[in-house]
């Protein structure tokens, strides 16, 4: 019997084809479902997440809409329940990037959103998705990066001059690059400093804090974050250290780095599907005295400092 | 619907246009999945060939082979990240040729190490495939076991190129891994695969359908090339 390859016979190539097919899909990316959600007659000036199209609210539910840090630092679980009991409403929390979280309100998924990007929060009001918003509390961003500090940026207390010096350095600098909260606010530090951020020493990695920290870490970089995640994870990141923005926020001399959270009630004109009578109730409850005594609290028990600075205005009018 | 229309258009548009990001994340990809292939088939051809033309297999090596086949890539990125990770075994050591982590390097590394057992099986299924009579034929006439493998292998083309086709269409379309090893750094690890992850995370369908599109434009004419290249190799 002669072997027969003279030239690829059909069933080869498609033997070659199925071959190609079957371990492409092996390895293939999980399926990209874009939500089939018309695009938006304004769009907010940052392009958001895929939005979940699953989340459905029960009679006696409602959807807020928020970014991964008051979810990830435990703020909510911690604050939550009491609004729950109050109101007889059970809270579903969808914890995304800003620009996601923004979008599932802009597209009526949500009904009250909490976020930190104040530009974003405004253009978001403006295009009437949202209203009445109203300051919750801040927390703060700290530049870390190696313990070694090539760009000798240790005590500085302007974050603009840090990152002038690491730029001239040459610094690795990690950045998140991926349009959230965090990153939207590098990028108005590096504007404000006059820098353009780009180059070999510049790494947008399209990824969240904690893989963000993660790299610092491992490539012995520079990167701006906020100060919880931080707290949450610093004891897994050994060879960085806190170089501008202090132990706490109180230390933090650099108004430049606060970062306010604002609650917004998805606009009910908009949407009629939006729960606003629990929307107003979330937001009236967030920002009482009462809740925000806890949020001033958070955090002292483990980190031994608050993780938030409660900043409403009832919580203003308290302590003057 | 939509979005795959204004996908498509975006990709023909991305493409016409050379936009230098996407001309760099392509040719990144291309870099990453054809080094590593090189390095598979490097290891992975001759490996195929000698437990193919064994008569007695041993059993640890085709059960470590198949383990290694088995290995989601996702996994196998996370066993060179914790690796060569700055605490890890062979990271902390500081040696020059450990790849450092988050670099095009430390990518190649963990897709190589993906292509090498993918190659190595389906080599070997080939030079299983050929006919017993001509492995006689050709020891009657005196050739050596090299000279056997040359042989053999020369007869078991077709199946060889369907391993490195194989190999190719596998190695372009991962994720998992290259994400966790090369960190998806713009302009430097940022491959197809991750570009696409982070652009469907943003909500750019277009872009990341665009992307899409570029990725199977290419994984198609690799295909075509390589089955191209089977043809006139066998008309040779």
């Amino acid at each position: 019997m002669a072997i027969s390859n003279r030239s690829p016979t059909g069933p080869q190539i498609f033997a070659a084809l199925a071959t190609f097919v079957l371990l492409a899909g092996c390895a293939a990316a999980p399926p990209a479902t874009p939500a089939p959600t018309a695009p938006p007659a304004t769009k907010p000036a940052v392009s958001a997440a895929p939005t979940p199209t699953s989340i459905v609210a029960g009679p006696n539910e409602m959807i807020l809409s928020t970014t991964t840090s008051t979810n990830d630092t435990g703020l909510l679980a911690a604050l939550l329940p009491d609004f729950e009991a109050k109101n007889g409403i059970k809270v579903k929390v969808v914890a995304v990037g800003t620009g996601a979280a923004l979008k599932l309100g802009e597209d009526g998924n949500a009904d009250v959103v909490l976020v930190h990007a104040r530009a974003q929060e405004d253009a978001f009001v403006a295009a009437g998705f949202g209203i009445n918003r109203r300051d919750v509390m801040y927390n703060d961003f700290i530049l870390v990066g190696p313990a070694e500090d090539p760009a000798k940026v240790a005590g500085l207390t302007s974050v603009a001059d840090a990152l002038k010096k690491i730029a001239a350095a040459g610094a690795p600098f990690i950045s998140r690059g991926d349009k959230s909260g965090t990153n939207t606010k590098e990028l108005e530090l590096w504007k404000a400093a006059g820098i353009e951020a780009a180059g070999p020493w510049y790494n947008a990695i399209g990824q969240g804090m904690g893989q963000t920290l993660t790299f610092a870490n491992e490539r012995g970089g520079y990167t701006l974050t906020d100060r919880g995640t931080w707290l949450a994870q610093a004891s897994k990141l050994k060879f960085l250290k806190v170089l501008v923005g202090g132990d706490s926020i109180a230390q933090n001399k650099d108004k430049a780095l606060l970062n306010p959270y604002g609650v917004i009630q998805v606009n009910p004109a908009r949407y009629p599907s939006v729960k606003a009578k629990y929307a107003e109730a979330f937001s009236a409850w967030i920002t009482s005295l009462e809740t925000q005594e806890k949020i001033a609290a958070f955090g002292q028990s483990q980190y031994g400092q608050p993780l938030f600075y409660a900043d409403s205005e009832a919580w203003r009018k308290a302590h003057p | 619907m939509d979005d795959l229309l204004k996908g498509l258009l975006g990709a023909l548009r991305l493409l016409v246009s050379a936009d230098p990001q996407v001309w760099g994340i392509i040719g990144t990809s291309l870099r990453v999945s054809l080094t590593a292939l090189g390095l598979g088939a490097l290891l992975g051809i001759p490996a195929g060939a000698w437990l193919g033309l064994r008569v007695k297999r041993p059993r640890w090596a085709l059960a470590l082979l198949y383990t290694a086949m088995g290995v989601p890539p996702v996994v196998l990125g996370l066993l060179v990240y914790v690796f060569i990770s700055r605490s890890g075994i062979l990271g902390s050591l500081g040696l020059p040729f450990i790849p450092r982590l988050f670099t095009v390097e430390a990518m190649i590394v963990a897709q190589a190490l993906r292509a090498l057992p993918l190659v190595t099986t389906l080599t070997m299924s080939a030079v299983m495939g050929v006919d017993a009579g001509l492995k006689q034929q050709v020891l009657a006439l005196g050739a050596t076991r090299l000279q056997l493998a040359a042989v053999v292998l020369r007869e078991a083309r077709t199946g060889v190129v369907v391993a490195l086709v194989g190999g190719f269409a596998a190695l372009i379309s991962e994720v998992g891994a290259v994400m966790l090893v090369g960190g998806n750094v713009a302009g430097q690890t940022r491959v197809l695969t991750t570009a696409i992850v982070l652009e469907t995370g943003q909500g750019n369908f277009d872009r990341a359908l665009a992307l899409g599109f570029v990725l199977l434009t290419l994984a198609f004419v690799g295909n075509l090339l390589l089955t191209r290249l089977q043809a006139v190799s066998a008309h040779g």
